[in-house]
């Protein structure tokens, strides 16, 4: 499911906005050769099939009233050339402009996503997935038919229009403005036309837009509404929105009714003419036969462009919308950037070292969620952060990946601010292993080695073997080649955890961060589990949420976190000794996994 | 296609508007169709004793046709198409409907964005075979029937010369219809490929940047790309031939009048007017013909989401009311504090008992979350459900307004099973406030007056103050009016919890359903919601599932779940005299609190 956004209420705006078509134009730049070609082939194309009704013309005066058969083959003929050329070249110009069309969403969508790979975690927290699927697909695609559909369209349209303008007042130029004396009713019926729709397209969307929002929340709620007795109401309140969507359609098809036939009706009023004005110059020899018959052809091929142009207006209306919210997505500057100092990474023999200087984080504003936090952690030393839900762990280790910026105090690695190391740089010496572990689809031996070829299948299976995954992987019916599903939808919790290990260990990082999840595993996983967090976190600089009595215990350090502050620091023994907020701490959550190893937290730590 | 004879009912309950849409459908053919008729008398005319007078007349006959069939066209698409929207309403309203009398665990099953997809996408290409596709299937086999009997009638040599091409048409159509629908299907998977790998890899954003995997996103995502425009390349390719093909195949048709029907003009077989009248039939075959495969197609994919909408339209509510329902009114209804106007507190109330209640999910029949409950709540009275994560705690509450039924064993109210009171009634009588907290993007007065829509102001100002929320609505910009949500105040976890509460005491319920609903208010609120339910749940039969000591020390009594059986039970005291795991939950409690008071 692509999380379809019901509750953003599109607004459309203009059909051409002059400032968004340049920038959309650059994207045609490179492929300005094709446009040329496309171009050309299609004033060929337009023009070769309005030979159709001048060849009968010719075929009327001359061939028929001479009674002359071989010219009459030789005219046939010659339609049938033009035929296999407009083919040709109609062939060869769609082939073009869908091959540049679609050239061009591959370059905006590449575009787009390597913008977003590149937008900081902040971003990501703000905009829900789906909203950015839509700008990589659903807009994307309106772009290409705009430019495929849209805008060819409608120059062939426009040189359709001129072409037979030109030919009827070739032909005749009396009869030919007289045949024109529509046009401006015509214009002035598109444009009444153009006016409603498109105030009346926005209602619909927007009223289609409330039924779908009020459809999700009810679906989504739909138990508190049954109990609450609603279901009534709630049927009443979808019926008047399904009733106000309904009426707007009603209200578009007397549009859509009153502007077709008006078209056709115009139309007939100019071909009425012809016969009036052209029959009279026929009787009077002004006109030959067979000009009146191509001039009828003429004049009913002549609307079909006009009725054509209004409808491409909301494939415009839409695209331009489109390429704003694209463009919209392309201007935002990510806030996490390298910055101008940022240069490789030194070959630096000094252990990387862990420090925290006063750091203060607030996510928004002034609501502070690290409030002057220090700590130091020397090469190889295992530090645990313990504390409560919301106490800022899972921040502090965001900030040491720069995932954010700090507002206040630094971060150094290796003694230098985390700002001024190249992302890719900084990241590369971490492994972070997360709660919720992430699994891509694709083999287990390709979650593990993540993309870095530089790590064997060996290696592969050392690091699951250390970490306790070997057994169940070797279980499953690929071994290492078995694919993962959705979101590693097939295999356990506990051994998406032994995987994200297997991973973290197979990268062998200098520095480890792990956020220990807390979910409920059997008996038999968890020792396994405890097992790895030791054996990942052996020698090596680690920061660990904990929440596993033995993963404290066998931290070299313990930070006590409360309220974004660092409360208390030390040994497990140290801690324990000091009586204060540890103790109590370890009493409430880690005492009974002294004796039931298997126990999660106690269920009062709400 | 057979799905499509479902919409029956809908098509029947419209015939007189579609039997007019029809007739006008008819009327616009025909004068569309005597259009040529008249050329060819301008023409004929022309080449011998025209006037202009005459000619007058032509012109005006021509445009009063035009009129005329524009008037029908006008009526045609206002009531086919009108019909077809109609019909896309009442669909849309009883697929709701539908909706709302499905239980719990049909949308535990289903997916919010599948019910949605049925919803839109697939309610839309009902839609258009009501509508177009109705309209376009008789309009193309009309004007077909009419154009070719026509031709005929002018000239039965130059048709069926004329007509060489159009089977090709069909053959053309056919097969390079097939093929594009293959390499169409191909496109669309591909775009669910790049779809989902997008979504993946922007889902699994921290583990990418963390792993600095951008590039080989990024080149993953390109690969992919290309592939879509590979395939999609091979549908232009055999794409961009249909177009101008079925322009051909149509020219070819015009040609062969041109070069025949001239000869037969020079041959004196026929009259001019007929050779120009002949060309303008032949371009009217064009359109039918190129629709023939659209409507098809629009039936198919019609019928298709047919099927998925009656997936939904044909599944049973699991909770309904009995045929024969008893009857909830002999059951005393308690007073309402703050609502001077019930009958006084009757002691005998509500009376709830659970009888070796067993139950699993649909989705996990073999594990069963409850395992033979018996309890009984006496009326007035007020239980507590304590247990860990898991324990079963959230299911047995559920099963008081049948949101779930038993798998096995019975919940009795008043010593009648709860399956044989009507639905309706049986909730009505209760205030249930779930784990999570649901509010509707509405007012918060609407929010706390759910289910009491005719409750006055003063009422609703009332339980907010017994919910301890009145005076964080006061700071509302809109006070009551402020809308909830993302048009309005975003309420945090608390706020969220209390109006729940609000809305749950404002019905005046007689048994009263609290499942965890303080989990997110802060201690010190906790303490002041309790202080003023006290008195309301004195009267009234509750359930209270809860974490917090302070919580469940106001119940009478304290139920332990643990793996979906009741492991311990009795006052408060008892418990903690008993020294097991209730004595256990408490001292962490305890010391929870001394850490709480520590910083």
């Amino acid at each position: 499911m692509t999380g379809h956004e019901f509750h953003e209420e599109e607004a459309l705006g203009k059909a051409y906005d002059a400032r968004l078509m340049k920038r959309l134009l650059t994207y045609l730049h490179p492929h300005r050769g094709v446009v040329v070609a496309a171009v050309l082939l299609l004033m060929a194309t337009s023009l070769l099939e309005l030979t159709g009704p001048y060849l009968t013309k010719i075929a009327i005066d001359r061939m028929i009233a001479n009674k002359d058969t071989p010219g009459l083959i030789r005219i046939a003929g010659l339609y049938f050339g033009a035929l296999m050329m407009s083919l040709l070249l109609g062939y060869a110009q769609t082939y073009l402009t869908q091959r540049m069309g679609q050239e061009i969403m591959v370059r905006l969508r590449a575009q787009i996503f390597d913008h977003l790979q590149r937008l900081h975690i902040g971003f990501f927290d703000r905009n829900p997935v789906g909203r950015l699927i839509t700008r990589l697909t659903s807009d994307v695609e309106a772009l290409n038919e705009m430019f495929t559909s849209g805008v060819v369209a409608i120059f062939g349209d426009v040189i359709t229009l001129l072409g037979i303008m030109g030919v009827l007042l070739a032909l005749d130029w009396k009869l030919a403005l007289v045949s024109f004396a529509v046009l401006p009713l015509l214009f002035a019926l598109s444009l009444w036309f153009r006016n409603h729709v498109r105030e009346n397209y926005r209602q619909i969307r927007i009223r289609l837009a409330r039924i779908n929002a009020f459809l999700q929340e009810a679906i989504t709620g739909m138990s508190v509404l049954q109990v609450m007795n609603h279901e009534e109401r709630s049927r009443k309140e979808f019926d008047r929105l399904n009733r106000a969507h309904t009426d707007a359609h009603l209200q578009s098809i007397f549009y859509y009714a009153t502007f077709y036939p008006a078209v056709e009706l115009f139309s007939s009023l100019a071909l009425a003419l012809v016969i009036w004005v052209g029959g009279g110059q026929v009787i009077q020899g002004a006109l030959t036969l067979g000009s009146l018959v191509a001039f009828l052809q003429y004049v009913r091929r002549f609307y079909r462009p006009i009725q054509d142009l209004s409808e491409k207006y909301n494939i415009l209306q839409g695209a331009m919308a489109a390429s704003e919210r694209i463009f919209q997505l392309l201007d935002t500057e990510p806030s996490v950037a390298d910055g101008p100092a940022a240069a490789a990474a030194p070959a630096d023999e000094e252990p990387p070292l862990i420090e925290f200087d006063h750091v203060w984080f607030a996510y928004h504003g002034e609501d502070w969620v690290l409030r002057d936090v220090s700590f130091r952690a020397r090469r190889g030393e295992s530090l645990a952060m313990v504390g409560a839900t919301g106490s800022g762990k899972t921040t502090t280790m965001s900030l040491l990946m720069r995932f954010y910026d700090v507002q206040k105090g630094r971060i150094l690695v290796d003694g230098r601010d985390v700002r001024l190391w190249p992302q890719k740089a900084l990241r590369r010496r971490m492994c972070l292993v997360l709660q919720d572990v992430f699994l891509f689809s694709g083999s287990v031996a390709e979650n593990i080695r993540m993309g870095n070829e530089g790590i064997d299948d060996a290696t592969v299976e050392t690091a699951s073997r250390n970490v306790n995954a070997h057994g169940f992987v070797e279980r499953m019916a690929e071994g290492y080649a078995s694919r993962l599903g959705e979101r590693g939808a097939s295999i356990s919790t506990g051994q998406k955890q032994l995987l994200s290990f297997a991973r973290a260990l197979a990268h062998d990082p200098e520095i480890l961060i792990l956020d220990e999840a807390t979910s409920n595993v059997d008996t038999e996983t968890e020792i396994l589990i405890q097992q790895a967090v030791s054996r990942l976190m052996e020698g090596r600089t680690s920061l660990v949420v904990a929440h596993r009595l033995s993963t404290v215990a066998s931290a070299d350090r313990i930070l006590v976190m409360h309220r974004g502050q660092i409360r208390e620091e030390g040994t497990h023994q140290e801690l324990l000794k000091l009586r204060g907020l540890y103790y109590k701490l370890y009493q409430l959550q880690y005492r009974d996994q002294e004796t039931v190893p298997a126990a999660g937290p106690a269920s009062a730590a709400s | 296609m057979g799905s499509l004879s479902t919409l029956l009912p809908y098509l029947r309950r419209h015939r007189r508007t579609l039997g007019w849409g029809l007739v006008a459908l008819l009327l616009s053919d025909t004068f569309q169709l005597i259009g040529p008729w008249v050329f060819k008398m301008a023409i004929d005319g022309l080449e011998g004793d025209a006037n202009h007078r005459r000619l007058l007349v032509i012109a005006g006959v021509l445009l009063g046709l035009a009129l005329l069939g524009g008037l029908a066209r006008f009526y045609m698409r206002r009531l086919v198409i009108g019909a077809s929207r109609e019909m896309e309403y009442e669909l849309r309203g009883d697929f709701f409907d539908h909706l709302s009398r499905l239980s719990f665990s049909f949308y535990n099953r289903t997916p919010t964005g599948d019910l949605m997809a049925r919803a839109t996408n697939d309610l839309n290409a009902v839609r258009m075979v009501l509508g177009p596709g109705i309209m376009y299937s008789i309009n193309t086999v009309v004007t077909l029937g009419a154009a070719l009997v026509l031709m005929l009638v002018l000239s039965w040599k130059l048709t069926l010369v004329s007509l060489i091409p159009l089977p090709l048409i069909s053959v053309f159509m056919y097969h390079y219809g097939r093929i594009i629908h293959k390499r169409f299907e191909e496109v669309q998977s591909q775009f669910s490929e790049i779809t989902a790998r997008a979504q993946e890899y922007l889902s699994g954003i921290r583990v990418v940047k963390a792993y600095v995997q951008e590039e080989a996103a990024s080149g993953d995502f390109r690969e992919r790309n290309q592939d879509y425009l590979e395939s999609n390349m091979k549908l232009v390719r055999i794409n961009g031939i249909f177009h101008p093909g079925i322009g051909f195949l149509a020219g070819a048709g015009s040609m062969l009048v041109l070069g025949f029907g001239g000869w037969l003009v020079i041959q004196e077989q026929i009259t001019l007017g007929t050779f120009v009248a002949f060309n303008a039939y032949l371009a009217m075959l064009i359109w039918p013909m190129i629709a023939l495969g659209w409507v098809v197609s629009i039936f198919q994919r019609g019928a298709a989401s047919m099927k998925r909408m009656m997936q939904i339209l044909d599944t049973e509510p699991d909770i309904v009311s009995p045929d024969s329902p008893t009857p909830l009114s002999p059951v005393p209804v308690p007073s309402g504090d703050g609502h001077g106007d019930g009958p006084s507190a009757r002691p005998e109330g509500y009376a709830l008992h659970f009888q070796d209640v067993h139950f699993a999910y649909a989705t996990r029949p073999e594990s069963d979350v409850l395992r033979g409950i018996d309890l009984t709540v006496n009326p007035g009275e007020t239980v507590a459900v304590v247990g860990r994560t898991g324990s079963g705690k959230t299911t047995l509450v559920n099963l008081v307004p049948r949101l779930y039924d038993p798998t096995r064993g019975r919940v009795l109210l008043n010593g009648v099973d709860l399956r044989e009171f009507p639905v309706e009634e049986l909730r009505s009588r209760m205030g249930y406030v779930p784990q999570e907290s649901f509010l509707f993007s509405r007012s918060v007065a609407r929010n706390i007056a759910l289910g009491n829509p005719n409750a006055d102001p003063e009422a609703i100002h009332r339980m907010a103050q017994v919910s301890r929320l009145a005076d964080d609505i006061l700071e509302f910009p809109d006070r009551y009016d402020t809308m909830v949500g993302e048009r309005g105040v975003t309420l945090s976890g608390g706020q969220k919890q209390r109006t729940a509460i609000a809305r749950a005491l404002l019905r005046n319920p007689g048994i009263l359903i609290l499942d965890d609903a303080l989990s997110s208010v802060d201690t010190r609120t906790e303490e002041a919601i309790l202080s003023g339910l006290r008195e309301y749940m004195r009267d009234r039969t509750t359930l209270l599932v809860a974490h917090r000591i302070s919580t469940v020390k106001l119940a009478d009594r304290i139920v332990v779940l643990d793996e979906g059986r009741i492991v311990e039970e009795g006052s408060h005291e008892d418990l903690l005299a008993a020294g097991k795991s209730y004595a256990d939950l408490v001292r962490m409690q305890q010391l929870e609190e001394e850490l709480e008071a520590a910083l």
